[in-house]
C-alpha cells in the first residue's frame, strides 16, 4: 500500500519536474538573444519542413471535409426547405472549430512526430552534446528555429483549410446539388463575422500551433536516448499533442462563442 | 540552389496564407472595407420589431440595399426606433416610403423591407420613415384568432 502511494508521488513529482523543464526550455530558447543572420536561413529551412510539406495534407483533407459537410448538411437541410442555409453551416463549422482542430490534430501527426524523432535522434547520436561543446547554443540553433516554424506555419495551415474547405462545400452544393450561389454565398457572408468567427479560429490556430510544437520539441529534446526511447517520446507527442488540442478546444470556445 | 528553392516554396506559403485569409475575409465572412463610411442613415420607428437584430437586412424587393445599424426604445413614444444605413447608390427611395419587417421563409431570419411611395423628395440622411409595418407575432395572430372566434 505504502509502496503504492510512494510510486504514485515518485510519478507526480517526475509529472512536474518534466513541465518545469518544458518551460525551461521555452524560456531559454525564446528568450534567447537573436541573431537575425544565422536564425534565418534555419528558420527557412524548418518552416519549409514543418509548413511547405505539410501543405498536401491540409488540403487534400480540407477539401474532403468540406465537401463532406456540404453534402451532409444539404440531406439535412432539405427535410426543413432551407437548404441555402448550406453555406453559413459549412462556413461556421469549418471557420471556428473544424479548421483549427483538424489542422491541429494532422500537424501534430506529420510535423509533431517528425520532430520529436529528429531532435531525440539528435539526442540519440549526441549530436547535441557535441553542439554544446563547440561552444553553439543548441537551444538556438536547433530548437528555437523548430519552435517558430512551428508558430508561424500552424495559422498559416489553418486558413488555407478553412478556404479549401469552404470551396469544397461550394463546390458540391453549388455544382453537384445545384443550391443557387447567390443565397449560397450571401447567407454565408451574412452568418460569418471577420472579427468574432474568422479571428477568433486563427487565435484558436496560434494557440494549436504552439501547444503542438511545444510539446512535440519538448519530447525529443527530453527523450531517453535509446532507439525504443525515441519511439515512445515520438508516440507520446502524437497522443499528448491531440488530447491537448481537443482539451483546449472546448476551453477557447467556452471562452470565445459559449456564455460560460 | 537546394536553399533557394526552399525560400521560394516557403514564399508561396506564406503567400497562399496571406491569399487565403483575404478571401475568408472578403469571400466567406462578407467583409466590406469599401462601403465602411458610405451610406446614409433613416430612421423607423415600430410598435414591435419581433427578432430584428442589427446587421439585419434592409431589402427593397428583396434585394439587399443596407443594413440595420442600431436598435434603441424611444422613451417618448415608447416605440422601438430602428437605425438603418442604405447604401449611397440607392438614392431612389421617396419621403413616403414605408418599411415593414418581413421573415425570409417560413422560419428564416427577420429584416426590412422598404416599398418606395410615389413622391417626387427622396429621403436624405437622418430622415424618419413614418409609414412602418410591425413584425408579424405568433402569439398575437393566434390571439386575434382566438378572439374572433369566441365573438362570433
Amino acid at each position: 500500500m505504502l509502496d503504492w502511494i510512494q510510486s504514485l508521488g515518485h510519478r507526480g513529482l517526475s509529472r512536474l519536474a518534466a513541465f518545469g523543464r518544458a518551460g525551461q526550455l521555452l524560456m531559454q530558447s525564446l528568450i534567447a538573444r537573436p541573431e537575425p543572420i544565422t536564425m534565418f536561413p534555419l528558420l527557412i529551412k524548418q518552416l519549409y519542413f514543418v509548413g511547405v510539406l505539410s501543405l498536401i495534407i491540409i488540403v487534400v483533407s480540407g477539401g474532403f471535409i468540406g465537401m463532406v459537410l456540404g453534402l451532409q448538411g444539404y440531406t439535412i437541410l432539405v427535410d426543413y426547405g432551407s437548404e441555402q442555409a448550406v453555406g453559413q453551416m459549412v462556413a461556421l463549422s469549418l471557420v471556428r472549430e473544424l479548421a483549427p482542430v483538424v489542422t491541429a490534430l494532422l500537424f501534430a501527426g506529420r510535423a509533431g512526430s517528425a520532430l520529436t524523432a529528429e531532435i531525440g535522434l539528435m539526442k540519440a547520436t549526441e549530436q547535441l552534446a557535441s553542439f554544446e561543446m563547440i561552444g553553439v547554443d543548441p537551444m538556438r540553433r536547433i530548437i528555437a528555429p523548430r519552435l517558430w516554424a512551428g508558430f508561424i506555419s500552424m495559422p498559416i495551415l489553418t486558413i488555407i483549410f478553412s478556404v479549401v474547405g469552404v470551396w469544397g462545400g461550394a463546390l458540391v452544393a453549388v455544382e453537384w446539388l445545384g443550391i443557387f450561389d447567390g443565397s449560397f454565398w450571401a447567407n454565408m457572408q451574412q452568418a460569418v463575422d471577420f472579427r468574432a468567427d474568422v479571428l477568433n479560429g486563427v487565435i484558436k490556430a496560434v494557440v494549436f500551433g504552439f501547444v503542438v510544437t511545444w510539446i512535440a520539441v519538448f519530447e525529443g529534446y527530453d527523450c531517453i536516448p535509446t532507439s525504443e526511447g525515441i519511439s515512445q517520446a515520438t508516440t507520446r507527442t502524437v497522443v499528448f499533442s491531440s488530447l491537448a488540442v481537443l482539451g483546449l478546444d472546448f476551453l477557447l470556445t467556452a471562452l470565445m462563442f459559449g456564455e460560460l | 540552389m537546394r536553399m533557394r528553392t526552399m525560400e521560394i516554396s516557403v514564399g508561396f506559403l506564406m503567400l497562399a496564407g496571406f491569399l487565403a485569409l483575404v478571401v475568408l475575409a472578403l469571400n466567406v465572412s462578407g467583409l466590406n472595407l469599401s462601403d465602411q463610411g458610405g451610406g446614409y442613415k433613416v430612421y423607423a420607428r415600430f410598435d414591435n420589431i419581433g427578432g430584428l437584430t442589427p446587421r439585419a437586412k434592409v431589402a427593397m424587393s428583396g434585394v439587399q440595399i443596407g443594413e440595420v445599424t442600431a436598435i434603441r426604445l424611444d422613451p417618448q413614444m415608447l416605440m422601438a426606433e430602428v437605425e438603418m444605413k442604405i447604401r449611397d447608390d440607392v438614392d431612389f427611395l421617396s419621403t413616403d416610403s414605408s418599411a415593414q419587417i418581413l421573415t425570409s421563409g417560413l422560419l428564416g431570419e427577420q429584416y426590412i423591407g422598404i416599398t418606395s411611395g410615389a413622391e417626387d423628395e427622396m429621403l436624405a440622411d437622418g430622415d424618419r420613415i413614418s409609414d412602418t409595418q410591425s413584425a408579424l407575432v405568433l402569439e398575437d395572430l393566434i390571439g386575434k384568432f382566438l378572439f374572433n372566434e369566441v365573438s362570433d
